[in-house]
């Protein structure tokens, strides 16, 4: 007595299974399909590299305009581009930040601000490189160089650590705030005590990525003093900082952009290496951040 | 204890205070007095206007960008608005809230959180003080042996009496209290009103509570708020039993509301 099965699924039901299993293999099928070309360019560019990865390498001076010879120089300069960049960025997005989720009130001024830093977001970097080349170099006079070119990546980056700074604060919940000010708390010591205590990963997060991006970008660097070569001191502390605040500099970055599409004969696997390398240098900086979520999604306290 | 509450001073009085919210007005020209040493009741449908009245006390209405209001409350005469460091107002006037909220820092550091932010860093003054505190609201026994335990990993009503706690910690005179028990099992809330009935000799004690028995157990005078005003308030019996409006005495027995 089959019909008599109280569990018996309606056609409705049937119809309604295959759908959902079909509507659960589309989004998988799609997010495996996107690990495809993330492996193939991973792949490729670590066997077209390889023949070039080593220590000499890494350590070495870019020699007959990066057909030989190493990468020190502009990794060098990428590293302390991308410091200098954060040590610029990071006070000014996280005060920024905390002034417009913490304080500002709901008004035209503040929704202007917000606009600001969307639009801000928005800008393609080669209209930052060329705002930087106005502003810092045509109108305020200063020296293209490191500074100039970080300032130019700061200005950049400034609307990310503003947006993440925010996120991590809004994820404080309302009532602790609350909670405080009843208790006489002034906005500054319940900022201080409750709320940056608590969203502190989160700002650090978006400050690392940021760092990410720094790194990697050629555009905004390439009008500020990024150039092809420059000699770098063998030996001597002047080895490790090769440049000075308003010198120009080597940067990975441009250093593979020009090696690419400049020289003529440059073999594979020097574009390949430098390649490489950028993109371990950004990867290992994501994981940092990946890292430092998981560790307080661990130690979240409510 | 009762004490006769006609023969002590007005400690906190509301003239005339209206609340605007935007363009909607949530509290319309409230006038009413509580004396020292007593329990107010406040009672009222939702939304009308009974917390709204509890922040102007303690000025953390001034968070709320678009609230304006109008009139006076006096605290031992003195007009709040006048108070030129809002921190010593708040300092005086003790807030727990409809829902507990443990900070997310250990039970010892919740109750010592507002005395340190008054500047008190003296680790034995801290440790008595905080003992104290969890003993008026109950829960000392329960989490004497682990102080440092998140606040916010207690149960819902021992984080309410862990609000109670912090509250408590600044040896408030006026003591807030919105819907306390509203997140909170009958045999805690049981526990909670007989310590406030012991705190009424130290404080005075504004209870808002959406339980009309609550109030009339609690309360000395009762103050029926509806829609944004006061409706009517006196002595509770005399607004349980005989009260001067018909809304008054229907919404008391539970026929709306």
């Amino acid at each position: 007595m089959p019909d008599s099965n109280p569990f018996s699924p309606s056609p409705y039901e049937l119809n309604k299974e295959s759908r959902a299993t079909l509507a659960e293999w589309t989004t998988f099928s799609i997010s495996v399909a996107l690990l495809i070309p993330v492996a193939l360019i991973l792949t490729m560019i670590a066997i077209k590299a390889a023949p070039a990865i080593s220590w000499p390498y890494l350590t070495g001076d870019v020699s007959r305009s990066g057909a030989a010879g190493g990468i020190w120089g502009p990794l060098m300069g990428t590293f302390y581009l991308t410091m200098l960049c954060l040590v610029i960025v990071a006070p000014i997005g996280v005060l920024a930040g905390i002034y417009i989720n913490e304080y500002a009130p709901d008004n035209k001024f503040t929704r202007s601000i917000m606009v600001a830093v969307t639009s801000l977001a928005g800008v393609p970097s080669i209209v930052h490189a060329l705002f930087g080349l106005g502003a810092f170099v045509a109108t305020m006079g200063m020296p293209k160089g490191l500074l100039t070119a970080a300032m130019t990546l700061s200005v950049m980056t400034l609307p990310v650590i503003i947006t993440s700074t925010r996120e991590a604060l809004s994820g404080v919940p309302k009532n602790f705030r609350e909670a405080c000010w009843n208790l006489g708390a002034s906005r500054w010591q319940t900022i201080r005590t409750i709320v940056l205590p608590n969203s502190f990963g989160g700002i650090l997060t978006g400050v690392i990525l940021v760092i990410a991006r720094a790194a990697g970008e050629t555009a905004p660097i390439m009008f500020m003093g990024a150039v092809m070569w420059l000699r770098i001191a063998p030996s001597g502390p002047e080895r490790l900082m090769p440049y000075g605040l308003n010198d120009e500099f080597m940067a990975l970055s441009n250093h593979l952009n020009l090696i690419s599409k400049d020289i003529p004969g440059m073999p594979e696997e020097m574009k390949f290496g430098s390649a490489l390398v950028l993109l371990t240098l950004i990867l290992f900086i994501n994981g940092i951040a990946s890292l430092v979520r998981l560790h307080l999604r661990r130690r979240k306290r409510w | 204890m009762s004490p006769d509450s006609s023969m002590q001073p007005t400690h906190l009085e509301f003239r005339d205070l209206s609340v605007w919210y935007g363009q909607s007005k949530a509290l319309d020209e409230i006038t009413f007095s509580v004396p020292r040493h007593s329990v107010i009741g406040i009672v009222g449908p939702a939304n009308s206007g009974k917390s709204t009245l509890l922040k102007t006390i303690n000025r953390t209405l001034e968070f709320i960008d678009i609230a304006k209001t109008g009139g006076d409350v006096l605290v031992d005469g003195q007009n709040v608005k006048s108070i030129r460091n809002v921190y010593s107002l708040r300092r005086r006037i003790g807030m727990v809230f409809p829902l507990p909220v443990g900070l997310p820092m250990s039970v010892y550091d919740n109750v010592a959180y507002a005395p340190r932010r008054m500047g008190i860093h003296d680790k034995a003054q801290l440790d008595e003080l905080v003992e104290n505190c969890l003993r008026d609201s109950v829960l000392w026994d329960e989490v004497k042996d682990r102080l440092d335990l998140l606040g916010t990993k207690l149960s819902g009503g021992q984080q309410q009496r862990l609000t109670l706690a912090r509250a408590l910690s600044l040896e408030p005179e006026i003591l807030c209290l919105d819907e306390f028990s509203i997140a909170i099992d009958p045999v805690t809330t049981m526990k909670i009103e007989e310590v406030l009935m012991r705190l009424k000799e130290r404080m005075t004690i504004v209870l808002v509570t959406n339980l009309t028995q609550q109030a009339r157990r609690m309360a000395d005078a009762v103050a029926f708020i509806n829609a944004s005003q006061l409706i009517e308030w006196g002595p509770t019996e005399q607004l349980f039993n005989n009260p001067g409006k018909e809304l008054t005495g229907r919404y008391l027995n539970g026929e709306f509301g």
